[in-house]
């Protein structure tokens, strides 16, 4: 299977010479404020086929305490599916789920930022994970490259 | 003519991909500190870019790039050449400055210390984030980072000190005083530091959740942990089944209960660190019943922190790491 693997990788070659260090967390400048910006990733989300579990809205709870901070919110969702199969079959990705995505206001732009599921291959050996940390990859590259796009 | 701007046009996209994110659309700054100065620009030679965007900063967010081709690399410099009208400066790689190193560590600690740190470890927190409040307007970078010390020459720090980065909050220290003597006095305490900071490596071999298997029923487990958050001081804030919001209401599956809480000095004090903490957001234990089995559940934070190549954080991440393992362990006895 390893042997597979690498041959496959040099066939590629360029595709998927970047190696998973330099991408360990996806992230965009949304030229949008933030309010767009939390519209348009709430759609690409959907988009992707997922459920918006619920919208934690950091800021408000630090100004509450009385701390200074501009909009920073966290975006949880997830198949309800896959998150009832994941979770029985493989119960260390439980505080893992669901998903999330954060972003924050910079100025008039929005930074958005989630971890690179495949950072989780080196953190789980569990065969039949692969496939789905692939799947989640390929999607978040498209939710985050969406929003990137945004002017 | 032809290939220079399609020179161009790709080392913008090539900068929007792997740059703007964190030094901003135009250069201006973000996570990353400003590009586009021209006080910037015309001090740092083409040698210096590349060798930093080579080797990047380790522990200090900037990352190294050792994906991109060479062409790739020269065409994001041509891009951020763009942005001033000065003819880029070269520098020689091999000249040294002479001078007295304990008399240049006394002007260091004297005008340098307070925003560079005492021993060249740099400003707390990231580039010229505006999402808070800060002391600095921009982020004095570290000094003793193996990356900066590889990348810039000594007639380039020389430059630096005598005209400062107008613009920034470094000034000229000719302007305040320094002969060309004392800078490069201060040059040689700089290096002095060498670049040999400890290795940036948070535990890789690190599990990626903390698990802890409870003594009690459910139930029970999941009203000691709250006992015992609070009395850690934490404030709760949420509790909530894993799937709550992605299943209709009423088919949530209770025996994944999650309780959400915050240390809100804490949590303002990290995101001054690194503004990217909301991959940790809330602290958050759960409690599973799982094939007859109750047990309390965390992410490690230190795994987690990896991610981000900022030393500082780590120290942070250590630290609720110590935390979670703490409430664990007392929750589940
Ligand atoms: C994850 C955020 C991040 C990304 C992505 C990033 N940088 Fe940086 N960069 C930083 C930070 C933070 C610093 C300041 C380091 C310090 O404080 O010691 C920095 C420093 C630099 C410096 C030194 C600046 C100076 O004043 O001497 C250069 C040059 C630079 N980056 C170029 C780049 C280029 C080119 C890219 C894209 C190929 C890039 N960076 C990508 C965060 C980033
Ligand atoms: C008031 C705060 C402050 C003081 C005092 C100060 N610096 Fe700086 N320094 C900065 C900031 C901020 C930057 C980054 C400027 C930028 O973004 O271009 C910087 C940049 C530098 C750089 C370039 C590093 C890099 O990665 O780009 C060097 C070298 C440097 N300073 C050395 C010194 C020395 C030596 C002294 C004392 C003689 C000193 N500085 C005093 C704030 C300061």
């Amino acid at each position: 299977m390893k042997r597979i693997m690498l041959v496959c990788l040099w066939w590629l070659g360029i595709a998927c010479a970047s190696p998973v260090s330099a991408e360990d967390l996806f992230m965009a400048r949304s030229n949008q404020s933030f309010p767009e910006t939390m519209l348009a990733l709430q759609q690409a989300i959907r988009e992707q086929g997922y459920t918006i579990a619920r919208v934690q809205r950091v800021d408000i709870g630090l100004t509450t305490m009385g701390y200074q901070t501009d909009k920073y919110r966290i975006v949880f969702f997830g198949k309800p599916e896959e998150v009832k199969q994941l979770t029985a079959a493989y119960p260390r990705l439980i505080p893992y789920l669901p998903q999330k995505i954060s972003l924050y206001a910079e100025g008039e732009q929005t930074i958005v930022f989630t971890a690179n599921p495949a950072v989780f291959k080196t953190m789980y050996s569990e065969d039949g994970l692969t496939p789905v940390l692939d799947r989640w990859e390929r999607d978040l590259r498209a939710i985050i490259g969406a929003v990137n796009k945004l002017d | 003519m032809i290939f220079q701007s399609q020179a161009g046009a790709s080392g913008a996209a090539l900068y929007d991909a792997h740059c703007a994110v964190c030094h901003g659309e135009n250069g201006k700054g973000g996570v990353g500190v400003p590009l586009s100065l021209p006080s910037f620009l015309a001090g740092a030679d083409d040698d210096y870019f590349r060798k930093t965007i080579r080797l990047g900063r380790p522990g200090r967010v900037m990352p190294a790039f050792d994906q991109l081709s060479e062409d790739e690399v020269s065409a994001i410099i041509a891009h951020i050449r763009g942005w001033s009208e000065h003819e880029p400066v070269v520098f020689s790689s091999t000249w040294q400055a002479k001078g007295d190193v304990t008399h240049g560590g006394l002007l260091y600690q004297q005008y340098c210390a307070a925003c560079h740190g005492k021993h060249g470890e740099g400003g707390s927190g990231t580039g010229v984030t505006f999402s808070r409040p800060r002391d600095l307007p921009i982020i004095a970078p570290a000094l003793n980072n193996s990356g900066f010390q590889a990348a810039a020459s000594d007639q380039m720090i020389r430059q630096t000190l005598m005209h400062g980065r107008e613009g920034t909050p470094m000034g000229s220290f000719l302007e305040q005083g320094l002969s060309q003597q004392d800078i490069d006095d201060v040059i040689r305490y700089i290096r002095s530091f060498g670049g040999e900071q400890p290795e940036h490596k948070p535990g890789r071999s690190d599990d990626a959740v903390l698990v802890v298997e409870s003594s009690s029923s459910f139930e029970d487990t999941v009203e000691a942990l709250r006992q015992t958050i609070v009395g850690e001081n934490f404030r709760l804030i949420r509790e909530q089944s894993l799937d709550k919001g992605l299943v209709a209401e009423g088919h949530e599956n209770s025996k994944q209960h999650i309780i959400y809480f915050c240390n809100f000095s804490f949590l303002n004090k990290v995101l001054a660190i690194d503004p990217r903490v909301g991959m940790f957001l809330p602290c958050r234990v759960t409690v599973v019943e799982h094939e007859g089995k109750v047990l309390l559940m965390t992410i490690n934070p230190l795994r987690l922190s990896q991610l981000f190549n900022n030393a500082e954080l780590d120290k942070y991440c250590k630290e609720m790491l110590q935390l979670y393992e703490g409430l664990l362990e007392e929750a589940s006895l």
